[in-house]
């Protein structure tokens, strides 16, 4: 029996609806459990003496004085840890030439970026590790720190990793349709040139774990904050040579981790190995100056594109070259080279079209290292595809709207094999673009701009198409060697009283997990959600899985939740059909009673079931299944991703004397395929439109030609702000993927891959008539008022 | 660190309505007070820098940064934490609207929030969603890009208010 999601009036219609989440109430009272907060007996604390040198051989490390420190425990080096900690490579093997050097917990003999930990220093107190610490007397000999992106390949480079030719980590070349003929042959060709800067995850809960070895079990237990529990668990035997069933891996509450958490970190490596040397649970929480030399970064990459239209202001094609800037090793076990391969494939993403060059060259560098973050490589393509589609509109004297109507791929047109190679099963450009011209009132808002030019008053309306990919199967790690899960599961158990616990593989940190799972489970099954509590974040009981990340919760862990609810839903029809001697399929279960499928009238409640299955199976014939437990795992298999769409929209006032930005609204329409919780859905969105914004107008690691970083506190790497920052108008247009019976796609990503594009296009449009244009994020005032000509040194 | 910084100081001062008296570093932060002397864990760290505003708690009635008051400084004074301010419903109210809006998302930034956010709906007139967003502009949120609490903050100001949310 299928569930009629079109009908509201359904019984048990949680899908669909906003429904409270179940874990609110206990944040809100200050009754989280972040890993920070935990307190273990014996626990000590682990500081870490970190390169203060972007690139240096180690000479030699003395550790006599911190040795003799008050509360000192342990102090291991690079060589100690490796002897009990292998090292381990972030390479793909579909990645066809990547290369990237073993990377070790703690630096062996060289440190290759600022922040490198170098040496374990474990102590009592966090205090006294810190003390300690700052005792260690590490030699260095420093080495020329490669820094620069565009140089980075050049024959009078340095090169970062001996034995390598050069500094180059992954090169690919996306090309189709015949680019040159095509350029040399168009009604027009309009060039550009695009930066995003190097930024970071901010999560306000640092990176934290508390590592409990214990010996007489033999077992490893990590609380961690993190994203992939299952993933940690595969990896931290993996390198510290245990059985996976002895390695526990708890991800409890997580205070943000938008990607920041789905790695493997040395330190943190070295914390589990720690535990395990000394047999006693030790703690590291990342301070925040930890946090900005050691997260990951993201972004960092430059492009140079153009775009090739006809006479009508059609696209012919896309040509870009794409650079981006990793550290010195690419990130464990997903790569460094995703973001720079999703630009390869997501340019001109919304468009159709028939000639495509994109080529993305990954590089290393003496810098923190570069991974997935919220939106991997999105908000890049979306840049460079809407930076120049806007350019385009505004050369050919068309109006942006109009011109992406014209050249988005038709609603009708699915499915699609893009020239770039991409499937897509069902998207709505054209019905967002209505939706979204409609939610903005766009030609009140045009003209209200016309009105305020001509008062002086700058405005901007800039708007973005994207795509987005979601649900991802084994194509984007599975196939290349990383024991990374695409596919999850759901364990759903009845309680004697007809309650259930259902445990998934998929996390929370935030989006709404627990909630949308309740809703589904609780509308499978036929209860409320209340009476639904989901359990997440532990290996040792959820059912192996993947965890949260690429926006899959929903749309793969939801899809394994809705099958495991609808076979318990079976099971316990099945004997209550017995009890009755009925037919189950004449049975339904609706609100927790058993019900006759045909009338609704009352059969039975739920719990009479619970009551003979555990108390009475003696009654019950002795052949009948009885397992009111069922696992249901599920993994996406006709398309590799589930694309999703959107557009948004940005309204701007630019100040051309200060060169500051007020944004006055952003709009986003956003097909995310079946909606499970309309509210999460629409909080998702609005904040990762927000890092979007951060991204394009505040956010920038900076470091310095040495290596140095330049803003590493809170208080000089500016973050958005509530004063600042927008409301949000946020619209859907549903196209469910028929993949799985749920039809749900990701939602996560979508605000953050559209929204620099948005703003970008916004300033632009404000400052265009004033002879100004930036395409290098973020826009800072400085940078404007450059682009305006109001500074010039 | 000097010796002289490292002296332990003795400490009575109320927390939460409970008199507490404790022996801590001199150097100890209050938010560390809190956090690893009282086991309050409901106030965070998220900078100890005085900008995120996570580690916000009362004092004398006055939300302060936890990270940079020392424990000497409320030597005396009367603290109140998340964990107090729910067991007396004081933002009953807020939490509630919080939790309806979904406010928060990891709940990292929300007890600091909330505290903040105690000043404004304490207020005797309802304060614009400019005031909000201004006044709320010391507390960082990674998650939610602040719509949503500035929407649950104005349903508590209107309803303390006594005026009909729409
Ligand atoms: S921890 Fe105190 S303001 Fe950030
Ligand atoms: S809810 Fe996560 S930081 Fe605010």
């Amino acid at each position: 029996m299928t569930i009629r999601f079109d009908d509201p009036n359904r019984p048990n219609s949680y899908i669909g609806r906003t429904v409270p989440r179940p874990n609110a109430g206990k944040l809100v009272a200050g009754q989280g459990r972040y890993v920070d907060d935990i307190t273990l007996p014996r626990m000590v604390h682990v500081a870490f003496v970190r390169s203060p040198h972007a690139h240096a051989r180690i000479v030699s490390i003395d550790v006599g004085d911190a040795q003799a420190a008050k509360g000192v425990v342990r102090i291991v080096d690079g060589t100690e840890m490796a002897t009990i900690c292998t090292p381990w490579e972030g390479k793909l093997a579909h990645l066809q030439g990547m290369k990237t050097p073993p990377q070790h917990a703690l630096a062996v003999d060289r440190v290759r970026y600022l922040g490198e930990p170098v040496v374990a220093v474990v102590a009592r107190t966090r205090a006294e590790a810190e003390d300690a610490a700052d005792l260690v007397v590490v030699d260095y000999d420093p080495l020329p720190a490669v820094t620069d992106l565009m140089t980075a390949l050049d024959a009078d480079t340095p090169i970062i990793h001996e034995g390598y030719e050069d500094n180059l980590c992954f090169r690919r070349t996306n090309e189709a349709g015949d680019v040159d003929g095509t350029f040399a042959g168009a009604h027009k060709v309009v060039e550009g040139w695009f930066k995003s800067g190097r930024h970071t995850g901010v999560t306000l809960e640092p990176r934290a774990i508390v590592a409990d070895w214990k010996a007489g079990e033999a077992e490893l237990t990590a609380h961690v904050s993190n994203q992939a529990p299952h993933m940690l668990q595969v990896l931290l035997a993996k390198h510290l040579d245990l059985p996976e069933s002895r390695v526990r891996v708890v991800c409890g509450d997580v205070g943000g981790s938008f990607g920041v958490k789905v790695h493997v970190y040395p330190d943190e490596v070295a914390t589990a190995a720690l535990s395990k040397m000394l047999g006693r649970p030790v703690k590291f929480t990342a301070d925040r100056l930890e946090s900005f030399l050691s997260d990951i970064h993201a972004r960092d990459h430059e492009a140079t594109g153009r775009i090739a239209l006809d006479a009508d202001g059609r696209i012919l094609g896309f040509d870009v070259d794409d650079w981006a800037a990793i550290g010195p090793y690419s990130i464990y076990p997903r790569t460094s080279a995703v973001e720079g391969l999703q630009v390869t494939n997501l340019i001109g993403g919304p468009y159709a079209f028939d000639h495509y060059r994109v080529r993305s060259s990954t590089v290393f560098q003496n810098k923190g290292i570069c991974a997935q973050y919220r939106a991997v490589g999105h908000p890049v393509a979306v840049a460079i595809t809407e930076g120049l589609v806007d350019k385009a509109a505004h050369e050919m004297g068309i109006d942006p709207v109009e011109f992406r109507r014209r050249n988005v791929i038709r609603d009708d047109a699915y499915p699609v094999s893009t020239v770039a190679g991409l499937k897509l099963e069902g998207l709505s450009h054209e019905k967002s673009l209505d939706a979204l011209v409609e939610a903005m009132d766009y030609d009140a808002l045009r003209a209200e701009q016309a009105e305020l030019r001509a008062k002086g008053i700058h405005r901007g309306i800039g708007i973005a198409s994207f795509i987005e990919l979601t649900n991802p199967s084994p194509f984007m790690y599975g196939i290349g060697g990383a024991r990374i899960s695409a596919q999850d599961g759901c364990t759903v158990r009845m309680d004697p009283d007809g309650s259930v616990v259902a445990l998934t593989g998929v996390t929370e940190q935030g989006q709404g997990t627990e909630a949308i799972m309740a809703q589904i489970v609780a509308e499978a099954v036929g209860i409320r959600p209340h009476m639904v509590r989901v359990v997440t974040g532990d290996t040792r009981v959820t059912p192996f899985g993947g965890g949260t990340w690429a926006s899959r919760g929903a749309g793969i862990g939801g899809e394994a939740a809705l099958r495991a609810g609808r076979a318990l839903r079976d099971q316990i029809l099945e004997v209550a059909a017995s009890m009755l001697q009925g037919k189950a399929a004449a049975l339904d279960i609706r609100d927790g009673v058993i019900v006759d499928a045909e009338t609704g009238e009352d059969r039975l409640p739920i719990e009479e079931v619970g009551r003979i299955v555990y108390f009475r199976g003696d009654t019950l014939p002795p052949d009948l299944p009885r397992e009111l437990m069922q696992t249901r795992h599920y993994i996406t298999s006709n398309y590799p991703y589930a694309f999703t769409n959107g557009v948004q929209a940005s309204l701007v006032e630019v100040d051309p004397d200060t060169g500051f930005v007020k944004l006055l609204k952003h709009w986003c329409v956003e097909d995310c395929g079946r909606i499970i919780n309309p509210q999460l859905v629409d909080e998702q969105i609005r904040g990762g439109i927000v890092q979007g914004i951060g991204g394009a107008l505040f956010e920038e690691v900076c470091y310095d030609a040495e290596g140095q970083m330049l803003n590493g506190s809170m208080a000089d790497y500016l973050v958005p702000m509530s004063g600042e920052m927008p409301d949000m108008v946020i619209r859907h247009i549903e196209t469910p993927t028929e993949e799985g019976a749920l039809g749900a796609k990701g939602a996560g990503e979508a605000g953050t891959a559209g929204a620099p594009a948005a703003i970008m296009n916004a300033i632009n449009d404000a400052i265009r008539p004033l002879g100004g244009e930036v395409t290098a994020m973020p826009f800072t005032p400085e940078r404007i008022l450059r682009a305006l000509g109001r500074i010039r040194d | 660190m000097t010796d002289a910084f490292r002296n332990r100081i003795d400490l009575t001062f109320t927390v939460n309505g409970e008199q507490v008296e404790a022996t801590v570093p001199a150097g100890r932060h209050l938010i560390d007070v809190l956090r690893l002397d009282l086991g309050l864990t409901g106030s965070h760290a998220g900078c100890e820098h005085g900008v995120c505003g996570a580690c916000t708690v009362l004092v004398d009635g006055a939300p302060v940064r936890g990270c940079l008051t020392l424990a000497a400084q409320v030597q005396a004074a009367e603290v109140w934490t998340v964990e107090g301010l729910t067991d007396t419903g004081a933002v009953a109210d807020l939490q509630a609207a919080f939790v309806a809006r979904n406010a928060l998302q990891c709940g990292y930034c929300t007890p600091g929030m909330l505290v903040a956010a105690k000043a404004l709906v304490e207020r005797e007139t309802v304060p614009s969603r400019a005031e909000i967003r201004e006044h709320m502009s010391g507390n960082y949120c990674r998650c939610t890009g602040y719509e949503a609490i500035v929407d649950a903050i104005e349903t508590a100001a209107r309803a303390r208010a006594g005026e009909a949310t729409e």
